[in-house]
């Protein structure tokens, strides 16, 4: 047992990761909710909200819809606008408990009229389903494309291709193109029953939601493959995979809210491309944000994604060569 | 057209595989590579089929296309048909016209009924016949085959014999790995590995005459550094004694002894 250095990270690594970003990471109450003020908001309204609405955007000149845009590009989740009843206090949906943990703290503020947006009726599903379609893709992904490439090094068919006169390229090609097609197909199937049985918008552009589903699948491609080059057994290839897997779902945003966790633990979940994955297609699908609000993720995702796609196939070379 | 590797060395971490390996396989032979367990047989043919980096030394081998690779216990796809593999392997090969030879193969290897079978559903004896088959099937200049008839039953063992007979009288150069030595006095070379390197190399009979002395068949040994069972009885060698017509001596005495010796200048 003292030798196997996997099973021993299993057993004592990810226990004390696990308590460890459990511990701090898993709050529910949003205790800091980015504020933008805009247009003439009365001083004492922004002062009577406290400080756990901190102003994160200021727009003397804006209107109410500059302050929708603001919640749409995810610059703020709460926003101040001044209107003929008073002041409106408008609430993003898609951020579930900052919503909440807003509602409550607003509830004593005098003259705040408040209005939930893109998520009117806080359903725990829209905003948790993109977040879950991402999660199985990664997990399907990650095991089939593991499994099964280490299963042909296994059985000594994946070395029979450097006797033949196919390219590295082809056959990591081969290998890589059913894959992609399952997890593309899973990829539809999974947002086909998010709005089929789920009730769940897809307010935004297709093609937009397509970029990012293409590069997350590039993403857990290159991680399955690179599980699969890492691992002698299927068993190894289970136990790498469980490691890859599990730090993502935690502090990626999809359970806890990553602003609720600590600057500490948080750091990690920007180094994740589930995190990027559920920030665009929650944006796409509840708030039809455009390309303008979602190229940060966006470009970081297809980057992550060109590199472990990169990596994984020159390390699929080193096993074919 | 000769097939080489020369002071190939092949290390796996502190420990050396294959210490400057030098071997020859000629067209249209049968070389047949011996040795006990952990001798580096399977690095060496690795190392010839192009499928195992080398650290020093040199291979000349076919370009890849014309090497056919079985490897210990590999070489077929489990979740394929017979017939799919083979198609496969076909495709794989870029092979045009095949399915004559595909045809006549499968009969040669026992295999024509089985053709729809899953190959994971295959006996042993099935699919280790059905690995040599694919291996043949491009009509490689160098055949690589890694104790393809381990655990067989004699038959089969003989008909996997027969395919790699065939090949060498098509003028492909064979190079077979096997733990038996009856089969390895049916090739016309023979490689003796110990511990990574070439003790014996050379036709079975000139391998065998090779060794000095002579070995006695004993109820009990007087020199058990020396001896080994067959059966209920010993096997002993005398260095110093002379052979007999009447009690020659076979490959395995001769391989025994070599590695004894080698086993025992390293302990001096």
């Amino acid at each position: 047992m003292r030798r196997d250095r996997r099973t021993m990270a299993l057993m004592f690594a990810v226990p004390l990761l696990m308590l460890t970003v459990f511990g701090y990471a898993a709050r529910y109450d949003v205790a800091s909710i980015p504020t933008a003020v805009v247009g003439p908001v009365p001083p004492g309204v922004v002062q009577a909200l406290g400080p756990a609405f901190p102003v994160v955007q200021r727009q003397p000149a804006g209107t109410e819809a500059s302050a929708r845009r603001l919640l749409r590009d995810s610059k703020a989740q709460v926003a101040l606008v001044p209107t003929a009843g008073g002041t409106a206090v408008l609430v993003d949906g898609t951020e579930l408990f900052s919503a909440e943990s807003a509602l409550r703290r607003l509830d004593g503020v005098p003259g705040a009229r408040v209005e939930l947006l893109y998520n009117p009726r806080l359903k725990t599903s829209s905003v948790m389903l993109p977040g879950i379609i991402g999660f199985i893709l990664l997990f399907v992904g990650l095991f089939i494309i593991s499994l099964g490439v280490v299963r042909e090094r296994e059985q000594g068919t994946l070395e029979q291709f450097a006797v033949t006169p196919l390219r590295p390229v082809d056959v990591i090609l081969g290998k890589m193109v059913p894959y992609f097609l399952i997890a593309l197909f899973n990829l539809v199937l999974g947002v086909v029953a998010a709005i089929v049985l789920f009730g769940v918008p897809f307010r935004g552009s297709v093609l937009l939601f397509a970029a990012f589903g293409l590069s997350f699948l590039f993403a857990v491609l290159g991680f399955g493959v690179l599980v699969a080059t890492a691992s002698r057994t299927q068993a190894q290839a289970v136990q790498l995979a469980i490691l890859v897997i599990l730090p993502q779902v935690m502090v990626s945003g999809m359970v806890f809210p990553l602003n609720a966790m600590p600057a500490g633990v948080r750091w990690l979940g920007w180094i994740m491309p589930l995190t990027y994955f559920i920030l665009g297609t929650r944006g796409i699908l509840l708030k039809a944000a455009p390309l303008t609000a979602v190229w940060f993720p966006l470009v970081v995702l297809v980057a992550m994604a060109a590199a472990v796609f990169g990596l994984s196939v020159v390390q699929f070379r080193r096993v074919l060569a | 057209m000769t097939w080489a590797a020369a002071g190939v060395v092949v290390r796996f971490g502190p420990t050396t595989a294959l210490d400057g390996v030098d071997v020859t396989l000629e067209a249209g032979r049968i070389h047949a590579l011996i040795g006990g367990d952990g001798s580096g047989k399977s690095t060496l043919l690795r190392a010839l089929a192009g499928v195992q980096p080398i650290d020093a030394g040199t291979v000349r081998r076919p370009p890849a296309g014309h090497i056919g690779f079985v490897s210990a216990g590999g070489g077929v796809f489990p979740d394929l048909t017979v017939d799919e593999n083979v198609e496969f392997i076909a495709g794989a090969y870029r092979l045009a016209a095949w399915r004559d030879r595909a045809d006549g193969l499968l009969q040669r290897a026992g295999l024509t009924p089985f053709r729809d079978r899953v190959a994971g559903h295959l006996s042993g004896g099935q699919h280790r016949k059905l690995a040599g088959t694919l291996a043949l099937l491009p009509q490689p200049a160098l055949l690589v085959l890694d104790e393809l008839t381990t655990g067989l039953d004699p038959l089969s063992r003989m008909e996997i014999w027969r395919l790699q007979a065939d090949a060498a009288a098509a003028g492909t150069a064979v190079v077979a790995a096997t733990a038996y030595l009856d089969e390895a006095e049916r090739a016309e070379e023979v490689v003796l590995l110990h511990r990574g390197r070439v003790l014996a190399a050379g036709s079975p009979q000139s391998v065998v005459d090779a060794v000095p002395g002579c070995v006695d068949d004993v109820a009990q040994p007087d020199d058990p550094d020396r001896a080994w069972r067959r059966g209920a009885r010993w096997r002993q060698w005398r260095p110093e004694g002379e052979r007999r017509p009447d009690a020659p001596l076979r490959l395995e005495d001769a391989a025994i002894i070599i590695e004894l010796s080698a086993e025992l200048a390293a302990d001096r």
